[in-house]
């Protein structure tokens, strides 16, 4: 057992060589990066949908209080960065809309559905979860598409960019922050059943190393951890590769997603993270003595559905701006005051989500069909 | 299908669309990689994000 885990390591540690050597040190450390995501989502068990779950279905809070215990530690450390390096570093904001909103509801229920988040479904994929794999095929899938209606949902009306640090300046934003998460955490306590209140030392050693994590993305990438991007650019590279041409679609002409999509996957900062921590998973899964059961097998049509639903939460997290991660944990730690409207709309799709799972998830067996 | 295998499957399949892109549009120059760390780099971030549209 020993000796595999020292070969994963080297596994591991080549693949941050190899692309370091083919896309320069900055891609390297971000693989590098996001092997650790891997590492701590999966080896910690620290998630985002799961405790949204737990939390509406039995009241234990503890999994999201960890979450917004990582979440403060970022915007600690992000706030002053951001104000100190304006140049060089930006944040991960976006402006309030209707179209976001439904985007983040809808996400919220899909990502109940396919039990993995933007962050969890790529965990899912790379520890064996086949559930996961499939929706990840329809994630990339589907956030493409959502770029492509993204002048759509904004014309549904949306503000101006609202941000922590617009409306009370930097010190001021970041307390604004910690008050608002502080407030949170106080409403999930005074909801919380008795006995599941505190996480335990796992999920706040977890949430540091996460939020170190980030704060690292954000110092070596200039801007902060994502998911999102990285998978539509992939599924545009699809598109383009049998022919299809994105030059007269307002998103892929934007000189910005125009550049990513000429050069290499290698040159994108969360293609970059997003591989390392499916990477991350892997490593964990096969680290493990018994890497455990596959999920019970679905009949034909809960495979449909969950590649449909994996479709649904790529184009929902385009509208909303983000999922959990680049909306939800980096917009609320670099300021934005579309990640708090994110959380709140998305938790309430999510027991939307929870209702409608069962329909989705259909085992083999009630149909007699091997799946 | 075992959770290896599938976990497998899904690493070939992004290993598979690294290397065909790679070989699609080509690596970067090695004399234009950007600085290994954003900050303190004096340069702007490039990259994109999921916050914009």
């Amino acid at each position: 057992m020993i000796l595999r885990r020292l070969g994963l390591g080297a596994l591991g540690l080549a693949v941050v060589a190899a692309v370091a050597l083919a896309a320069g040190p900055q891609a390297g450390i971000l693989v590098a990066i996001g092997i650790g995501y891997g590492l701590v989502l999966e080896g910690l068990r620290f998630g985002f949908a799961g405790p949204w779950r737990l939390m509406i279905v039995e009241r234990d809070a503890r999994g999201l209080l960890a979450q917004l215990f990582a979440i403060g530690l970022v915007a600690a450390a992000a706030f002053p960065l951001l104000a100190a390096n304006p140049l060089e570093l930006a944040p991960a904001q976006a402006p309030i809309g209707t179209g976001m909103i439904l985007g983040a509801f809808i996400f919220g229920a899909a990502m109940q559905v396919v039990m993995g988040c933007g962050s969890g479904t790529l965990v899912n994929a790379g520890s064996g979860n086949t559930i996961g794999a499939v929706a990840l095929v329809g994630f990339v899938g589907g956030a493409f598409l959502g770029t492509l209606n993204g002048g759509f949902w904004a014309s549904l009306g949306q503000l101006p960019l609202i941000s922590a640090q617009s409306v009370a300046g930097p010190s001021g934003g970041l307390w604004l922050t910690l008050a608002g998460l502080a407030l949170v955490a106080g409403f999930l306590l005074w909801r919380a059943a008795p006995g599941k209140r505190r996480p335990p030392a796992r999920l706040f050693v977890a949430a540091a190393l996460l939020a170190g994590l980030a704060i690292l993305n954000l110092v070596v990438a200039g801007q902060p951890w994502g998911i999102v991007y990285g998978l539509g650019l992939w599924g545009a590279k699809l598109v383009t590769a049998f022919g299809g041409d994105l030059s007269t679609t307002a998103f892929w002409a934007n000189p910005v997603n125009a550049t990513r999509l000429d050069q290499s996957i290698l040159t994108d900062v969360t293609s970059l993270t997003d591989i390392g921590l499916v990477l991350g998973a892997f490593l964990v899964m096969r680290g493990k003595r018994d890497p455990g059961a596959p999920p019970a097998p679905l009949a034909l049509q809960g495979w449909v559905l969950v590649l449909i639903a994996g479709v649904v939460l790529g184009y929902s997290s385009r509208m909303a701006f983000g999922c959990n991660v680049g909306a939800f944990f980096s917009g609320i730690s670099t300021g934005s005051a579309h990640g708090w409207v994110w959380f709140a709309a998305a938790f309430a799709g999510s027991a939307l989500g929870l209702k409608l799972r069962p329909f989705v998830l259909i085992p083999a067996r009630r149909q007699g069909v091997a799946a | 299908m075992t959770r290896p295998r599938v976990a497998l499957l899904a690493i070939a399949a992004l290993a598979a669309l690294v290397v065909w892109d790679a070989a699609a549009v080509g690596l970067p120059e090695p004399f234009r990689f950007p600085a290994a760390i954003a900050l303190g780099s004096g340069a702007a971030p490039s990259g994109a994000h999921c916050t914009a549209n």
